[in-house]
């Protein structure tokens, strides 16, 4: 890689670790105030012009706090745990194409990162070690309700990982591509995947909520019955770490879902805004504006979820996972085979 | 078995349909609820912004009245003293001098008069049994302070539009040195 590159490279990683550092702090202000607008509520509104700095004070009372760590606790792996955590939900981004091509004083930009073949691939692999993450920091806290909440988090994780693989492999089936890139690209305008797959879509989306412990599959950090479950011991800024990274894992799957099946940065007619003005740069800003929105709108329908549904218990949890989404995954797979063998044929 | 009460209820549990055990319809249909309730018209008000208004009766904070020219009313009888449940309410007397004819209605006055907040239940028995008319509860509410001393209302927060300079030397003025 020459100089050039890499320094690309490099502005483009810490702009991505920028803006998605933000969106995860706010969310957690939008968070708040969605939660308050359907409970009838106000929300914050003190900090600022209507509360427009609670999550910098949020984030600072998390550094001002005492740092706890459980004498009976493993160290190493007690601060091991919130970092994996952190490190594995900020990794996934890299590979998500956030638009399509940008010149730049005739330099061609791409604002995806990195093209990697295996896209989906990776975003599995890394959305996989995240769990170790919850796993290390509840068994090291050396804590029964910690524990409990790790075991919860590593099983649900493992039967739902399975329905969205077949999910994805019926994606991949229609697309015949597993690179981000290309799946974007596919979707040229609005020929987007989820006209093809919307079942395939569903369960993917309910095995999103699944796999970002969200409502109503918060079973891990459920506080009914497991205190907070797997950051229980956790304080300070280890437990932001832990909080933090649901709230990315949140972003980085609506981007996903966005990606995958509702077009990327496509958008209609950009082949018209492109012919009309002649210029790339700006079919690409709108298409990055527009991928924004989506994925706005997906971290919203996530808290809109979570404020409306209770928690699933977890013998029921388990019946949908492995009774219900896995036998449904399988037959779309057929289906979506048998499809794709008659049509293209 | 028969009910010996007409309020005994059968209760059917029927299995649950395709379309109910999916679940969707159902969460749709809740999703739809919470985004009415994200539209509508909050319930809750800035509140020390925004205050809600009051029943006319409504039992706050303790005012001791003056009088159409400006003389405190209160006379230091005891009887809301007398009449508080809580026992929140002290006072000691003292006699008018020559010259605070505008100050205090009648001979006999309070020199001190404290009421403590924290043991006060707002139930306007004090009210009640006031001859003179002096002591009101009024609209006024939740005091917040950081001392629990500080919860100890004296005449200067409790008289009506009081000015500091008019009790002269309060040391000299207790029972006992009167009598001395």
């Amino acid at each position: 890689m020459d100089f050039q590159g890499f320094v690309i490279t490099l502005i483009s990683i810490i702009t991505l670790f920028s803006i998605t550092m933000f969106i995860a702090l706010y969310s957690t202000f939008a968070e708040r105030k969605v939660a308050a607008f359907m409970q009838d509520r106000r929300g914050p509104n003190r900090a600022g012009p209507g509360g427009i700095f609670q999550p910098l004070a949020d984030g600072l009372k998390f550094f001002m706090k005492e740092e706890v760590i459980p004498v009976a606790s493993n160290k190493f792996l007690f601060v091991l745990g919130p970092s994996i955590a952190i490190m594995s939900s900020l990794m996934t981004g890299v590979i998500i194409p956030w638009g399509g091509q940008l010149i730049v004083f005739g330099n061609t930009v791409s604002l995806q990162i990195v093209d990697l073949d295996i896209g989906i691939l990776y975003v599995f692999a890394v959305l996989s070690v995240g769990v170790y993450g919850i796993m290390i920091g509840g068994w090291a806290s050396n804590n029964k309700f910690s524990l409990m909440g790790a075991i919860r988090a590593s099983s649900q994780i493992i039967s739902y990982e399975l329905s969205m693989g077949f999910s994805i492999v019926a994606l991949l089936l229609v697309t015949g591509t597993m690179s981000l890139h290309e799946i974007v690209e596919r979707q040229h305008g609005m020929n987007w995947n989820i006209f093809y797959q919307p079942l395939g879509f569903l369960i993917f989306l309910i095995c999103a909520f699944a796999e970002t412990n969200r409502t109503p599959f918060d079973l891990p950090e459920c506080e009914t019955e497991l205190v907070g479950g797997y950051h229980t011991e956790y304080s300070s800024m280890k437990l932001g770490f832990y909080l933090f990274s649901e709230y990315i894992n949140m972003f980085i799957s609506s981007a996903v879902m966005v990606t995958l099946y509702f077009g990327g940065y496509n958008f209609p007619f950009m082949d018209q805004l492109l012919h009309a003005t002649g210029s790339q740069n700006l079919v690409t800003i709108v298409g990055t504006i527009l991928l924004f929105a989506k994925v706005f709108f997906f971290i919203f329908f996530f808290m809109w979820v979570r404020w409306t549904i209770p928690r699933f218990r977890y013998d029921q949890l388990m019946n949908l996972g492995w009774k219900g989404l896995i036998p449904l995954s399988i037959v779309w797979l057929m289906l979506t085979a048998a499809g794709v063998l008659f049509f293209k044929s | 078995m028969q009910s010996f009460s007409s309020k005994k209820k059968v209760i059917e549990q029927k299995k649950m349909t395709l379309l109910e055990r999916l679940y969707l319809p159902a969460i749709f249909q809740g999703l739809g609820i919470t985004l009415k309730h994200f539209f509508k018209k909050k319930t809750t008000i800035n509140y020390p912004e925004q205050k809600r208004s009051v029943a006319a009766a409504f039992r706050g904070l303790h005012v001791l009245k003056r009088d159409e020219k400006g003389a405190e009313r209160c006379t230091a009888c005891g009887l809301c003293a007398v009449a508080c449940p809580a026992e929140a309410i002290t006072m000691e007397a003292g006699e008018r001098r020559a010259g605070e004819e505008h100050l205090y209605r009648e001979e006999k006055y309070a020199i001190k008069y404290e009421i403590n907040m924290l043991r006060c239940i707002f139930c306007g028995f004090c009210e009640d049994a006031c001859p003179k008319d002096a002591i009101y509860l009024e609209t006024t509410f939740a005091p917040a302070n950081y001392d629990r001393n500080d919860f100890i209302y004296g005449k200067d927060r409790l008289v009506e539009g009081f000015k500091r300079d008019e009790i002269v030397p309060p040391v000299v003025r207790t029972l006992e040195e009167a009598n001395l």
